[in-house]
Order: C-alpha cells, then sequence, then structure tokens
C-alpha cells in the first residue's frame, strides 16, 4: 500500500470516525482515501474544511464530543493549525495530526524534508505544552504508528504528531495492520455531549486565576514527564562496535541506512541512532553511546534542528558533526558514505 | 400567591461579570428560560466565543466547550455531526462572527450544519476595550476610529445575517432583534425558540443577530444605549426575519408530517 494510504486505513482500523482536512500536496491521497473509506464505517464522518485552521477546530468539535479523529496537513497547513493544537494542548483532548512535511519557509516547494522538526518537538503554537512526535521510516511503521498514537493521544489527553515526508507518504510497500495492540484506556469522563444524567460541566482553556494557571501548566509538565518516561521509541543499528553513531530519523533515517551498510562494506566502524519519537527524545540513548562512540554524524533533511536535540542529550561530552540539504532536496547514501569516511579518516579511527 | 418571575433554572446563581445595561445578560436569560421551557438541558451544549461572552459557562447550567476567536462555526459543526440528537448552539459577538470567524460561520452556514447561532451584535470589541468592529457604524467612534469610521480607511459595516441569507437552501432562518425595550425582548426569545426548533427539526442553519448595548464602550447611559439602537443602529441593521424557508410550503409540509 502507499504511505498515504496506509496512514488513513491504520486509522480507520484503530477506530477513528472522524476525519477532517483541507487538500494540500503531498498528501492528497489520504483525505481521499478517508473520504471514501469513513462512508463505509457507522458514524463516520468526513468533512473537507475551509481551511485548516476550520479542519483542526472541527478536530477539537469531534474530539470533545467524545470521537476518535483525525486531521492531516503538510507544513504550510500545519502551520495554521497550531492555534488549535494548543487549545488541544490547553483543554486536554486527544487528536491524531498527520504532517508530511515539505520544503520550506513559505510555499516552499513539495519535495520531502524535515524543516518542521522544531514546529513540531518544540511545540509550534503558543504558550508551555507539548505534543508527540512519531517519526515512521517504511509503511509498516506507518501503520503501526498510526494506530498507537491514537492510544498515546487518548491515554495521555493529548495530541499527537506524525511526521512524515512526500517521500514516505508516496512510496509502496507491503503492510500488516496485525501488530497493532489496542491499549488499556481510562474512560472518557470528560467529554461534552449533554448533561443528561449527571451535573453540567465545560472544557476550556481559560484560566484567569495565575496561581491556578500556574498550576494547570504544572499538570501539563507532569504529564509530559510521564510521557517521556513511558513512550520513548529509538532503533539502534549495528551499534556495538561503531566509532561513528549517525543519528538520523524518518526518510534521512533510510538513507543513512544505506550509506552504514555502504561504509560497513568499506570496512568503517559506522552504526545509526534513529529516534522515532522526536518528542520525547531519547536523549539516553544518545548519552548511553557517548562513552564508546567518537562522533556523532547527524544527518537531516534541513539546515539543522535535531542536532539541538543531540548536543543536548551529549551536554558537551562527545564531538558533533553536522550534515543536511533542506529546502527538499533527496541527499543520497553515497554521498552520505563520503563525509562519514571522510570525517572516519581525518579524525584517524 | 402565584410566582409570576424567578431567576431560569439553567442559569447559576452567581454574580454576572457584565457591565450595567449590557445586553448579554438578558439575552443569557432568555436562552435559559428557553432551555428549562424547552425541557433540553440534558442536551444542550453552548460553544461560548472569545470576548465578553467568554465566561458563559459559568452562568450557564448545561454543558459547554470554549471555542478559540471565531472558530464557534467549525467546533459547532463537528460536535452537531457527533452528537445529532444535541441542541447546539454557538454564541458569538461581532468580532468574533463577522471578522475573524468570517470563514468559519459562512462555511458552516453553507453546508446547512443544524447548529443554531446567537449573533450578538453591538457594533464594538466589548472585552478588548471598545476598537473598532465589523459591524461599527460609519462615523462611530471607537478606540481604534477615534474620528469615525469611514469608508476609504475602514470599509462599511459588514451585514452578515443578509450575506448569509443569500445562500442556498442550507441556511434555514436568520432574523434580526433586539433587546432594548419589553416587546422587543419578547421578540428575541420567540426567535431564539424558533432557531432551536428549526434545529430540532433538522431543517437546515439558523442564527438570530441580537443588536445590543454596550453602554460601557459607547459611552453611553444605558437608556442612550437602547435610544442609539432604536434611532441609528436599526437603520443600518434593520429588524425582522431576513430568511425564513420554513414559510416555504414544502418545508412546512414536511415539518408538520413528523
Amino acid at each position: 500500500m502507499r504511505g498515504n494510504t496506509v496512514v488513513g486505513e491504520a486509522a480507520i482500523r484503530a477506530g477513528c470516525t472522524c476525519y477532517f482536512g483541507y487538500p494540500i500536496t503531498p498528501q492528497n491521497e489520504l483525505p481521499e482515501y478517508m473520504s471514501r473509506r469513513l462512508t463505509e464505517i457507522e458514524d463516520g464522518i468526513f468533512i473537507q474544511s475551509e481551511s485548516e485552521i476550520s479542519a483542526i477546530n472541527m478536530v477539537l468539535g469531534a474530539s470533545v464530543a467524545g470521537a476518535r479523529v483525525m486531521t492531516s496537513s503538510s507544513s504550510p497547513g500545519i502551520s495554521l493549525k497550531q492555534e488549535g493544537i494548543s487549545f488541544l494542548c490547553g483543554d486536554e483532548l486527544p487528536a491524531v495530526i498527520v504532517n508530511m512535511v515539505r520544503g520550506g519557509p513559505g510555499l516552499g516547494n513539495i519535495s520531502p524534508a524535515q524543516s518542521d522538526y522544531f514546529q513540531s518537538t518544540r511545540g509550534g503554537g503558543h504558550g508551555d505544552y507539548r505534543t508527540v512526535v512519531l517519526a515512521p521510516a517504511s509503511c509498516q511503521e506507518m501503520a503501526d504508528l498510526t494506530m498507537e498514537a491514537f492510544d498515546i493521544s487518548d491515554y495521555y489527553r493529548n495530541p499527537v504528531l506524525i511526521l512524515a515526508d512526500g517521500m514516505l507518504g508516496q512510496m509502496m510497500e507491503p503492510v500488516t495492520f496485525e501488530n497493532y495492540k489496542p491499549r488499556e484506556l481510562p474512560k472518557k469522563d470528560y467529554i461534552i455531549d449533554g448533561a443528561k444524567g449527571r451535573p453540567s460541566r465545560f472544557v476550556r482553556s481559560l484560566i484567569l486565576n495565575t496561581k491556578d494557571m500556574e498550576e494547570h501548566n504544572w499538570k501539563l509538565m507532569r504529564k509530559y514527564k510521564m510521557i517521556t518516561k513511558n513512550e520513548i521509541k529509538c532503533d539502534e543499528f549495528m551499534m556495538d562496535d561503531a566509532k561513528i553513531a549517525v543519528v538520523a530519523y524518518g526518510t534521512a533515517a533510510r538513507i543513512a541506512k544505506g550509506a552504514v551498510k555502504r561504509a560497513r562494506k568499506e570496512g568503517l566502524k559506522v552504526g545509526l541512532i534513529r529516534p522515532i519519537t522526536l518528542w520525547p527524545y531519547p536523549s539516553e540513548v544518545i548519552k548511553k553511546w557517548a562513552r564508546s562512540v567518537s562522533l556523532f554524524v547527524v544527518f537531516e533533511m534541513s539546515a539543522g534542528q535535531m542536532i539541538e536535540d543531540v548536543e543536548l542529550s551529549l551536554k558537551g561530552s562527545s564531538e558533533v558533526y553536522f550534515y543536511g540539504r533542506p529546502g527538499g532536496v533527496i541527499p543520497t547514501p553515497m554521498e552520505l558514505v563520503k563525509i562519514i569516511s571522510s570525517q572516519y579518516y581525518q579524525k584517524g579511527f | 400567591m402565584k410566582k409570576v418571575y424567578s431567576r431560569p433554572k439553567y442559569l447559576k446563581k452567581v454574580p454576572m461579570h457584565y457591565c450595567p445595561g449590557c445586553g448579554h445578560s438578558i439575552v443569557a436569560k432568555l436562552i435559559t428560560e428557553l432551555v428549562e421551557e424547552m425541557d433540553i438541558a440534558d442536551r444542550t451544549i453552548c460553544i461560548p466565543p472569545a470576548g465578553c461572552a467568554v465566561l458563559l459557562y459559568n452562568y450557564f447550567d448545561f454543558d459547554c466547550v470554549e471555542s478559540a476567536h471565531g472558530r464557534g462555526g467549525a467546533i459547532a459543526t463537528a460536535m452537531k455531526r457527533v452528537l445529532p440528537d444535541r441542541v447546539i448552539f454557538t454564541y458569538q459577538g461581532d468580532g468574533d462572527l463577522a471578522a475573524i470567524g468570517t470563514a468559519e460561520t459562512i462555511h458552516a452556514a453553507n453546508r446547512g450544519e443544524r447548529f443554531t447561532t446567537i449573533f450578538i451584535n453591538n457594533a464594538v470589541y466589548g472585552m478588548t476595550g471598545g476598537q473598532m468592529a465589523p459591524t461599527t457604524l460609519f462615523n462611530q467612534k471607537t478606540t481604534t476610529s477615534q474620528f469615525g469610521r469611514e469608508m476609504r480607511r475602514d470599509g462599511a459595516p459588514i451585514k452578515m445575517s443578509e450575506m448569509l441569507a443569500t445562500l442556498d437552501e442550507g441556511v434555514a432562518y436568520i432574523e434580526r432583534t433586539t433587546v432594548i425595550d419589553v416587546p422587543s425582548i419578547k421578540k428575541t426569545k420567540k426567535a431564539i425558540k424558533k432557531a432551536f426548533q428549526i434545529q430540532m427539526d433538522d431543517i437546515g442553519f439558523s442564527l438570530v443577530e441580537v443588536l445590543s448595548p454596550c453602554p460601557t464602550n459607547w459611552k453611553m447611559n444605558p437608556l442612550q444605549s437602547c435610544k442609539w439602537i432604536d434611532e441609528d443602529m436599526t437603520k443600518v441593521f434593520p429588524l425582522g426575519v431576513i430568511k425564513d424557508i420554513t414559510e416555504n410550503k414544502k418545508v412546512k409540509e414536511a415539518v408538520n408530517a413528523d
């Protein structure tokens, strides 16, 4: 199946009944698929909204009414959704948001890019908040992570972002939807569906009393701490004797894997660390390898964003080298092999 | 002795923050009276706006969901689709509905979403301190149109109800009312009741625009404010039914058939 479609089918199988979105390349196969597939579902709701802003607020409405809901877009559209994402976090409402990242800033282009890392992992909108960010690197992972995203989102009552790009969205690979193990989730006792047989209640993010607002912020922070403790995912490849560790995620990690294999054939001791959750970030994994790895090569399809998290994890304990291609350029494995080997020999490993 | 008037059941017993002479408190009271009379408190959901009415959930004793500024139409759309048998209404000011939320409003109306919008038009941004609103009249002085609104700089006061009425069959009912005296308050209540009923009968989108006094930001006393609505505001925003497809014979038959 095609990546974009995989995300849609995975969502449906995870119990998503609502999709709201606005067309933007390179993710249009996803809303197109949902528009058809949701008609086959009882209570399925699909609306092509008038804007991204409207879409994310429809997401909020469906979420607060108790439904499993998803929206998707690409970079400029995700920028427009930020106000709504901030409200979802303040209201503590679940939602799954897919970003098929394209080159930026501005309209940029429609090529695969990773330049929305800051926006995704630092919040993106206003206020002290975080969203869980999952970065799949294959169609199978798109399926698994999309399904898990709904559970994570419901469990913590916080939006979850799936960060991919046009490459992953367009590629076709075989997938199974059988890996999903539904989590045990708390009852949705916060939803707004009319005060029948219970006192009336409301959902809001406005807390005018500063002390109460502060406490709400600390409450969110405690939640984020729990997410950090429980939800970090990271993949390691040929790391055991590695002198150089390439750190890359998503599409860049696929390229990096090819490069690591080639470098290994040339006899270079190189491994790959692939963060799957970008927030919470697998800092402990990076830190762990600092003892045996002499150089971390951060490889991104951006001008250098995740490198900040690598450096924060290492706190100066190891050397970091950056290689990136922004603007929607897809680097080749050979290009990266050259970088790796030149660093390898320069440092005299 | 017969009790002829009391505090509405679903109006919480807390003091309201509204200024003296403000129309919001009247409309809030009318809504809670209707919710009681129509016996729909256990299935009514209000979506308050950003602005003076942001704290409506502190007054309404039924479910409420906060909306970001202008986004009520989008939130109500999704909620009503997920919960089609609930009575859902947005409560929005002129800035919320006619400026920042214009797109959400027009498209929800055009899709014929089965929720109701209570549109409070007081020709000014109240909560933020009296700036020019999309509905501010020509020559009306506000903190951001200090010498009066003028066409070349500010454009004309926007007539949202008339604009929405041009949309096709999705829009079922639009009426403009006011709350400056007993008869107009009664008319407003009747209009909101009709709007709720149209929603419950699954006919289409319904909206009641209420010309509402804002003495604080108009720098008038409450009586002068009512007079200004009567003499000036209604010239630009005439009162009355602007659209009603239930007058249409077919719709009437369909409604009566149930």
